[in-house]
């Protein structure tokens, strides 16, 4: 036992966050002891006995769980415990519960661990859909469905589908670069053990006084500023959430510019890589703004600060400005990803290069680039600067023109290609470029002003953004975990249940949201926990799809379970890809190779006899044939 | 190779879209209109529509061609044809889209400043907002107050000047087509000109809290005499809590005013004529 203590893992890590707790807890009403004030202030905005612990008790877990064990000897100045890669791979289910270094447990932990908060999500979802089955008040009251929409929204966002991405190219991304592991191992693990910590607040917000909180996951000042206490657990949350994307994208930019297989030019990188160097561009700029706006909120509610009290000088519609300058980006943090998992699940099953790669890649940064530049369109109603609005509008409607190039080069891509249907993963990406052009249409009405003055705030706006993250994002996130399903498992997915479940998501997805933008440009607002009764047909009909939508899901983690334990062997490159992750052995090596591998050409070099992407160690190069130049232009 | 038949698939394209288009004009979107912005938004959504179709059948139509055309026989281990990409293409499909979305966006540009054209003899009503209610002062007819009940004349632009006590709100007719947030501390406007006579619902569209979803009031739009008839018989002044925030929320806004060196901004410009006895 005593052993068990000292030795970093659950117990010292349970140890740590009470000793974190006590920490926090006895600083502020000590200082508030010493200062002559109410030991304990509970004022639904305040709370700071239980806010700073809700702080000092994920990092007394993370210290004591063993985050941190290596560098601080190596601060210290003490030798450090050799690190022997003992702790890498995982040979049995508990090494999923360890402080693991190693890229592929990290990215199946990441993977496993979302997949729970997307089922979380989706219950949360379902609950809000029994409510608005019929016009007026069903199971819940008004402030508790303020409360589900608003954890529905966070969980979704910021526990499944950016950590998602992030667990997939985790698992992928140093593989298919010729990688050992990620640039920064240790760095990526405290990334992966963040998100739980985040998670478990959030959650814990409905344990909270006056329930969890209920501002919406845009928890606009200065509705946010005087919720009840459960608003405190969101912004608290936020940081821990944002720190683990932060850190994951330093990791990924490092590993992508400095950890390449000799030979991998940027040119000759996998549109995954492209995708998830665009993504990170994205984050390590954007989400410091969304961490600083719910400091300012949280300094205003638990400090009595006034970024955003209107009375004492604050200004209510910056918080906006600084939300969505993360938050806009974001839409293409949640995006860009699975833009990068198509292109190579249509490539690899059409058996064809990406049509136009080089313009592929250039439309991902140039979407980055604009990205940055759009934020303000969310707020075309709010009253900010008129002026802004108009240049504004005219750069969310140019991102159009690299996200049409996308959906165009994958069509192309199509084109003249041997397509191969069987896959779930290439249904779901096939159905992706349906859906998301029907959200990517929809973005465009948005930007044009006149018609978002309409819409605006209405459920046209519900339906957009689950067409973009659900018709978008979700069907690439399916679309990758079948593909890499049998990379990361060694074993096969079930096909039938596969395409139960594509089919039952398809239906579910247009049930769904397709009704939900004539309700809303008829004149149904969002979030609200009732509506007219001239809506409720609608309603109805939409619950009805959505317990479907949800109840089709059970089939996806059935499917995934059981074939993870019992599915067939799927042998090393069961889809006949050429990039480098399915030339090493299901699931990988611990090392990945033993032999760095040599990149010779392009990823995508179907149909080009003896044209190779990489040449794996241990192979000579007399074995190779020179690849013969074929040039083939399209008619 | 063989060659693409352009003509069936251009055919294809444009059939389906025009059917598709056909099929999403019928329905009235975005409800009645009953302002003299409406009709211009409704027109505009219209428009949109019917490029949209097109380019969805497009997509659908490429897809479908391609999973009809190439999709493999069974037993078929071969790659597709090499083809990297074809930059006459690869233009066009970039250029193309950027015409529209330009040319929609000099459109949305000629719209929006048509619908927030102000009038000369625009009438000023105060809207004021609070957890979960609206209230309503006019201030060019005595600063008369009316709770939870709107009238308007007919056919003559009113400038609403939006103001929110404790948190944000938004004022929304959807008849109007014309939504505006009320934000604490700054003055907000809506500028509409109704056009139609009748019974209609103001709608708070910014999460406001537990009551957001019955935050509503009565709007009627009625003849200028039947208007001013209305509000001489109210009885009640806009209590001096709200004119003290309003006008602090005005010298607020003043103030950003002259530090942003006079941009017209959301405010107010006639603010002589606001919360007048």
């Amino acid at each position: 036992m005593a052993a068990a203590i000292k030795q970093p893992g659950w117990y010292r890590g349970a140890i740590g966050a009470l000793l974190g707790a006590a920490f926090g807890f006895f600083l502020v009403i000590g200082l508030r002891a010493l200062m002559g004030l109410d030991i304990y202030q509970t004022e639904q905005t305040g709370y700071p006995h239980i806010v700073v612990p809700l702080i000092t008790a994920p990092f007394g877990f993370l210290f004591g769980f063993g985050a941190f064990d290596y560098w601080f000897r190596w601060a210290a100045g003490k030798p450090t415990i050799p690190d022997d890669h003992s702790a890498h791979g995982a040979t049995k289910w508990q090494d999923y519960f360890k402080f693991n270094t190693d890229h592929k447990v990290i990215g199946t932990q990441y993977v496993v661990t979302t997949l729970m908060f997307f089922l979380i999500g989706g219950l949360l979802a379902l609950m809000m859909r029994a409510e608005l089955a019929s016009p007026g008040s069903q199971i819940v009251a008004a402030n508790t469905f303020n409360g589900l929409f608003s954890t529905h929204a966070v969980i979704m966002i910021f526990l499944f589908i950016i950590p998602v991405f992030a667990g997939l190219a985790n698992y992928v991304l140093p593989l298919m670069i010729g990688a050992p592991d990620m640039a920064f191992p240790r760095l990526n693990a405290l990334s992966f053990w963040l998100l739980p910590i985040a998670g478990i607040i959030f959650i814990a917000s409905f344990l909270a006084p006056g329930g969890s909180f209920d501002a919406g996951w845009t928890g606009y000042a200065p509705l946010s500023t005087g919720a009840p206490f459960g608003q405190s657990f969101f912004n608290v949350g936020v940081q821990f959430a944002g720190a683990s994307s932060i850190a994951t994208a330093l990791n990924f930019l490092v590993t992508i510019i400095t950890m390449r297989a000799p030979g991998m030019n940027l040119w000759r990188m996998p549109l995954l890589v492209w995708a998830n160097l665009s993504t990170s561009l994205l984050v390590v700029g954007a989400t410091p703004f969304v961490a600083g706006a719910q400091f300012m909120v949280l300094f205003d509610r638990v400090l009595g600060m006034n970024f955003f009290q209107f009375l004492e000088g604050g200004d209510v519609i910056s918080y906006q400005h600084i939300f969505w300058f993360y938050s806009h980006p974001a839409v293409y943090i949640m995006m860009l990803p699975g833009f990068g998992i198509v292109s190579e699940i249509i490539s690899t099953h059409a058996r064809k290069p990406v049509f136009g790669y080089r313009l592929m890649a250039l439309a991902l940064i140039g979407i980055v680039v604009l990205s940055y530049t759009v934020w303000a369109h969310h707020m075309f109603v709010a009253g900010m600067f008129s002026w802004l609005r108009v240049p504004i509008m005219i750069t969310t409607l140019l991102i159009a023109v690299p996200t049409g190039i996308k959906i165009f080069s994958w069509l192309g891509t199509l084109f003249y290609g041997k397509i191969h249907v069987y896959s779930t993963a290439m249904l779901f990406a096939l159905a992706f470029i349906v859906t998301f052009t029907v959200g990517g249409i929809s973005g465009v009405m948005l930007g044009m002003i006149p018609l978002d003055i309409h819409v605006s705030d209405t459920y046209f706006i519900v339906a957009h953004i689950h067409f973009v993250l659900f018709g978008g994002s979700v069907f690439t996130i399916f679309a990758g975990i079948y593909h890499w399903f049998p990379k990361m498992t060694g074993r096969m997915y079930d096909e039938k249940l596969g395409r139960i479940h594509f089919w039952g998501t398809v239906i579910g997805t247009w049930g769904t949201f397709v009704p939900m933008h004539w309700i809303g440009m008829d004149g149904m607002p969002r979030r609200v926990a009732d509506y007219a009764s001239q809506y409720g047909d609608w309603n109805l009909f939409i619950s009805v799809f959505a317990f479907i939508l949800g109840a089709v899901q059970l089939v996806f983690f059935y499917n995934m379970i059981v074939s993870w334990r019992f599915g067939p062997k799927a042998g090393d490159n069961p889809w006949r890809a050429n990039t480098i992750e399915w030339q090493v052995s299901s699931p990988p090596p611990v090392f990945n190779f033993d032999e760095i591998p040599r990149v010779v050409g392009g990823p995508y070099e179907f149909g080009t006899p003896g044209a190779r992407h990489a040449i794996m160690g241990g192979e000579t190069a007399a074995e190779i044939p020179e690849p013969k130049p074929t040039t083939v232009t399209a008619p | 190779m063989t060659r693409l038949p352009y003509l069936k698939l251009v055919l294809a394209t444009f059939a389906s879209g025009t059917l598709l288009s056909v099929l999403l004009l019928i329905p009235n979107w975005f409800g009645d209109a009953a302002s003299t912005a409406a009709p211009e938004i409704d027109l505009m959504l219209d428009v949109t529509i019917v490029i949209s179709s097109y380019i969805f059948a497009g997509v659908c139509v490429a897809l479908a061609y391609a999973l009809i055309k190439w999709r493999v026989k069974p037993g078929d281990e071969s790659d597709g044809l090499p083809i990297h990409g074809n930059t006459k293409l690869e233009i066009v499909w970039t250029m193309i889209p950027l015409l529209i979305v330009l040319g929609l966006g000099i459109y949305s540009w000629v719209v929006l400043d048509d619908i927030e054209a102000k009038d000369k003899d625009a009438q000023i009503v105060n809207v004021y907002s609070q957890q979960f209610a609206w209230t309503f002062g006019f201030p060019e007819q005595g600063n008369k107050w009316s709770e939870g009940e709107l009238h308007v004349p007919v056919d003559r632009q009113t400038v609403f000047k939006l103001h929110a006590q404790d948190v944000i709100h938004s004022f929304w007719v959807p008849e109007w087509r014309i939504k505006k947030d009320n934000v604490p501390g700054i003055t907000t406007d809506a500028i509409v000109t109704p056009d139609k006579v009748g019974h209609f619902q103001l709608v708070c569209t910014e999460l406001c809290g537990y009551g957001h979803s019955t935050m509503r009031a009565n709007v009627v739009v009625e003849s200028e005499a039947d208007y001013a008839k209305w509000v001489k018989g109210l009885d009640q002044k806009v209590p001096e809590s709200l004119i003290l925030t309003a006008d602090q929320a005005l010298e607020i806004e003043r103030e950003a005013q002259a530090r942003d060196g006079g941009i017209e901004g959301s405010g107010v410009q006639e603010t002589g004529t606001d919360n007048q006895s």
